[in-house]
């Protein structure tokens, strides 16, 4: 009897360590692949923003830079958005309403990147042209809105990542509300709050979870690549404006993996991909250890 | 209990399986077969001859449908990649591959001119006809040099036409690019200071300028940028009925590409053409000449390991070579001079197919 | 007085509130509804017989299809299942079996950091691994790449579901003297059954929808193609090639696969919905 369960511990154990082994081997195949490039450059590489293929010189910056810039801007527009459709279907849907709208806020999480991407060329590209050319010209000194009117660039990138991030944050934030224990929002409301108070009140409680929450939804904006790549301009520079077409990590391995032409070149992207897959991890990581504790925090859980 | 719970069981895990097994029942197919068995050759590589070499492929196909080559227009920088590390049995490239290439190659490698092409400068600027452009502007607007379409320089070209004031949007290559290298080879030649800022390469640090995925991706952007300037081969213009401008040659005449220009380019080369057939034939001298021609190559090993596809793609290629070349000048191309394709030709023989 | 208005200030705030929390509902339905009236107007004009029957053509010719890449799509996926439902599914039953000890840590943390991983990055490795050493682009290239997306999805699904079944089904197996091994494949894992299909479903649909990965491992074919090593076409990859291109014809066969695969994608979350909702019904009878 024993054996047989040890057995079946082990049997089903070598297919959970398949997990953990496919993991370990991506880190390791990806910094392998980039040796020749970690050597040539060093640390020089996260802070130099010359990438030519010609001279054999690489520096991640400008795609770094970019996507982050990306992310970030994906992150201001989307969290109030998301935070709002998970108040508004915890709190306040009636509850009718609630499934159809959870089911709606899953669709947009279904729609694959590419499908955003070809929306993005054919429609938001076009409109955020036409909003950068109806713009008055005294906007346009500022550093932050200055440039060619050419539509692709980091606004449609950052507006894109914002519609597709929505759904992670507001799902995870969904969740964090639905463990506040009752009794806070009932002490609220005999305390003679308000619905605003009342939510305020149980936001703060579910804080760590929410801000949990917002970072999975970066991590998500982060990897993204196809949508990304097809409106963002490919320009491997480092600018402050709104409207430059920029790169971003992603972006920059789809576009020139096939073709670097030699080893140094391809150890330099497998580069940017092991720095993209640090990130993520620390990103991933650091939203779930919140989430974690949230769930600690509570006295009682709703999950065995 | 229990009875009711195996049956779906049973069911379920019959679901799973047949669906993992989708549509891959069919027998994998045989690369290197006998002859008369199919045969799948893939390559990659430029995407400046992609419209003629898809012609020719379904052409060939339809001749012989034993034969299939798959060929993905991933750029002329992929295209030697990937021939070089194996995955694609043939490359092609419009930027012939460089001394330290070929030597860094598990065997040795053809480079076989397949035709002639021309890259044009295209831009989109409303309510303005056709333009002329000369070497060192167009080098100067790369530059970042000349940033608006009323600027003096263009002006002085184009008398009698009214240039908006609008910011000039540059539009290059995100990727590895054969026809980046025919542009910036003819560029470097007609000014030093572009040879030295920029150089000559498949893929090259653009000082300005926004990215596209391939002759598609830039014509793509062109025609949806007002303002934009680019440069793609001649035939993606004239299918997508994108304004391109003439360019000045050697000789100083103003010269728009058309396959008899671009033809007499290629004239004079196949006079002297090297044993290797790596050749650049950007700003030739002559009357009529187009300045921005160029050959493109296929490359192929000479001592390919699979030898059923090694002959396959020979025939392909003396089919092309010969019967071919009849489908090159509808889609904008020029056919090679006869007294290259002998050579290459003969050419053909040293490659092992046996 | 002051606190009757104080009363009003804060009920008109609590009011903007709420009201701020509806109109972000409509703000994130808004790009919603604009994506899909474009995928569905756009893609079903050029819906035609000959996008589902028809191979692709040269450039420029009309009639082109993508019966191959729908084909590459499907042939893929299975793929991907194949290698991802036993180690996935399996991962999930460890997970839930043996929650409390170290190793299923590790477990689980290496699942949900394979599930943040871009996909992108996990082209690269499919590339260094099925690709290189092979020197050749391949089906089963591009199914590995997806299969590894699916792993942690289907894991953490099937941990989640497993865990749903009452204690008292597991308790009442191992009363009855079955083993561990005999407990969770007769009675826990048929109990939990519906609910893991639906993950894997699930997970099929996600990754049917992905190109990164597939651009440098299963590449792409013009032909038709049911081979596990060669290239394959898939309905994203052509997309994406479609969409970069001037041609006005590969525009419309574009949308087209946009709308093939909003729908196939519609409709696995729409029957993992119904499922779901059918198997809460039956746990409360």
């Amino acid at each position: 009897m024993r054996s047989r369960d040890l057995g079946f511990r082990l049997g089903v154990g070598l297919f959970a360590a398949a997990l953990v082994l496919i993991v370990a081997a991506i880190g390791y195949e990806l910094t392998r692949q980039s040796w020749l490039s970690i050597r040539q450059f060093g640390l020089d590489f996260w802070r130099t923003s010359t990438w030519d293929p010609v001279a054999g010189e690489f520096g991640a910056l400008p795609f770094i830079w970019g996507t982050l810039y990306s992310s970030l801007l994906a992150l201001a527009i989307s969290t109030p958005v998301a935070l709002g459709i998970a108040v508004f279907i915890s709190e306040l849907s009636p509850p009718r309403l609630r499934t159809p709208l959870i089911f709606i806020t899953e669709l947009l999480a279904a729609i694959p990147s590419i499908v955003y991407g070809l929306w993005g060329i054919f429609v938001l590209v076009p409109f955020v042209r036409l909003l950068e050319t109806s713009m008055p010209d005294a906007l346009r000194e500022f550093p932050l809105l200055s440039g060619p009117p050419l539509g692709v660039g980091m606004l449609s990138a950052g507006l894109i990542l914002a519609v597709m991030v929505v759904p992670f944050t507001s799902a995870v934030a969904r969740e964090v509300l639905k463990t506040v224990p009752l009794a806070q929002r009932e002490a609220a409301y005999a305390l003679g709050a308000t619905r605003f108070e009342a939510i305020r009140a149980a936001m703060f409680y579910a804080r760590t979870g929410i801000v949990g929450a917002i970072m999975l939804g970066f991590g998500r904006a982060l990897g993204e690549t196809m949508a990304v790549t097809m409106v963002i301009g490919n320009n491997p520079q480092v600018a402050a404006s709104l409207f430059a077409p920029q790169h971003t990590m992603s972006a920059v391995i789809a576009n020139e993996f096939t073709e670097a032409a030699d080893a140094l070149y391809l150890a330099a992207l497998v580069e940017i991909g092991l720095v993209l897959f640090i990130i993520t991890l620390l990103v991933n990581g650091l939203s779930r250890g919140l989430i974690w504790t949230m769930g600690r925090q509570q006295p009682s859980r709703t999950a065995a | 209990m229990l009875k009711p719970l195996r049956s779906r069981l049973a069911l379920a895990i019959t679901i799973v399986v047949s669906s993992a097994c989708g549509g891959g029942g069919a027998q994998p197919e045989a690369t290197s077969a006998p002859a008369g068995q199919a045969v799948q050759i893939n390559g990659a590589g430029a995407t400046f001859p992609y419209p003629i070499y898809s012609k020719w492929f379904a052409e060939y196909n339809a001749l012989r449908p034993d034969v299939r080559i798959n060929y993905q227009s991933i750029g002329s920088g992929g295209g030697i990649r990937q021939l070089l590390n194996e995955t694609v049995f043939f490359g092609a490239t419009d930027g012939p591959m460089t001394d330290e290439q070929l030597k860094s190659a598990p065997g040795p490698i053809l480079h076989l001119p397949m035709v002639l092409g021309a890259v044009v400068p295209i831009y989109n600027v409303p309510g303005v006809g056709e333009l002329k452009f000369t070497g060192s502007v167009l080098a100067d607007m790369y530059l970042g040099k000349v940033k608006k379409w009323n600027d003096p320089a263009i002006g002085k070209l184009n008398p009698g036409v009214t240039l908006p004031a609008t910011d000039i949007t540059i539009v290059h290559r995100s990727d590895g690019s054969g026809t980046t290298y025919i542009f910036v080879d003819y560029l470097s030649k007609v000014s030093a200071e572009f040879k030295t800022k920029v150089g000559v390469n498949t893929s090259v640090n653009w000082p300005v300028g926004v990215g596209g995925k391939g002759n598609e991706g830039v014509s793509g952007l062109v025609t949806q940028t007002p303002g934009s300037l680019g440069y793609v081969e001649l035939i993606f213009a004239s299918q997508n009925k994108i304004s391109y401008g003439s360019v000045e040659n050697a000789a100083g005449e103003a010269v728009k590409a058309t396959t008899d220009s671009v033809s007499r380019a290629a004239a004079v080369a196949a006079a002297s053409m090297p044993a290797d057939f790596r050749v650049s034939i950007t700003n030739a001298e002559g009357p009529g000449v187009y300045p921005i021609s160029s050959f493109t190559w296929l490359l192929v090993y000479q001592q390919p390991s699979d030898k059923a596809s090694g002959k396959a793609l020979v025939d392909f290629v003396r089919w092309a070579l010969s019967d071919g070349q009849k489908y090159c000048t509808d889609l904008g191309y020029a056919p090679l001079p006869p007294s290259v394709v002998m050579l290459e030709m003969s050419a053909l023989d040293t490659i092992s197919v046996s | 007085m002051t606190s009757q208005r104080t009363v009003a200030a804060r009920k008109v705030l609590s009011s903007l509130f709420v009201g701020a929390c509806a109109l972000s509902v409509i703000v994130a339905l808004v790009p919603l509804a604009f994506i899909l009236f474009f995928v569905v107007s756009q893609g079903f004009q050029s819906l035609t017989l000959d996008f589902f029957l028809n191979d692709p053509r040269p450039v420029g010719e009309a009639g082109g299809g993508m019966r191959n890449a729908i084909v590459g799509t499907l042939m893929l996926t299975g793929l991907a299942a194949t290698i991802a439902v036993p180690i996935g599914v399996l991962s999930g039953v460890y997970l839930s079996e043996y929650r409390g000890t170290r190793f299923a840590s590790v477990v689980r943390f290496a699942a949900d950091t394979l599930n943040g991983v871009p996909s992108i990055v996990i082209g690269v490795f499919a590339y260094g691994v099925a690709v290189l050493p092979f020197k050749h682009f391949s089906a089963l290239a591009g199914g590995l790449a997806l299969g590894i997306m699916m792993i942690p999805i289907i894991a953490r699904t099937t941990e989640e579901l497993l865990l749903l079944v009452p204690n008292a089904l597991r308790e009442g197996a191992l009363a009855l003297g079955a083993t561990r091994a005999r407990a969770v494949a007769t009675v826990i894992v048929p109990a939990a059954l519906p609910g893991i299909i639906t993950g894997i479903v699930l997970a099929l649909a996600r990754v049917a929808g992905e190109t990164a990965p597939l651009l440098f491992t299963s590449f792409n074919n013009r032909f038709f193609s049911s081979s596990f090593t060669e290239p394959i076409s898939s309905v994203t990859v052509q997309l994406f090639t479609y969409a970069i291109s001037p041609y006005e014809d590969w525009h419309r066969q574009a949308w087209a696969g946009a709308l093939v695969l909003v729908t196939i994608v519609l409709v696995c979350s729409v029957a993992a919905r119904l499922a779901t909702a059918r198997l809460t019904q039956l746990r409360e009878q």
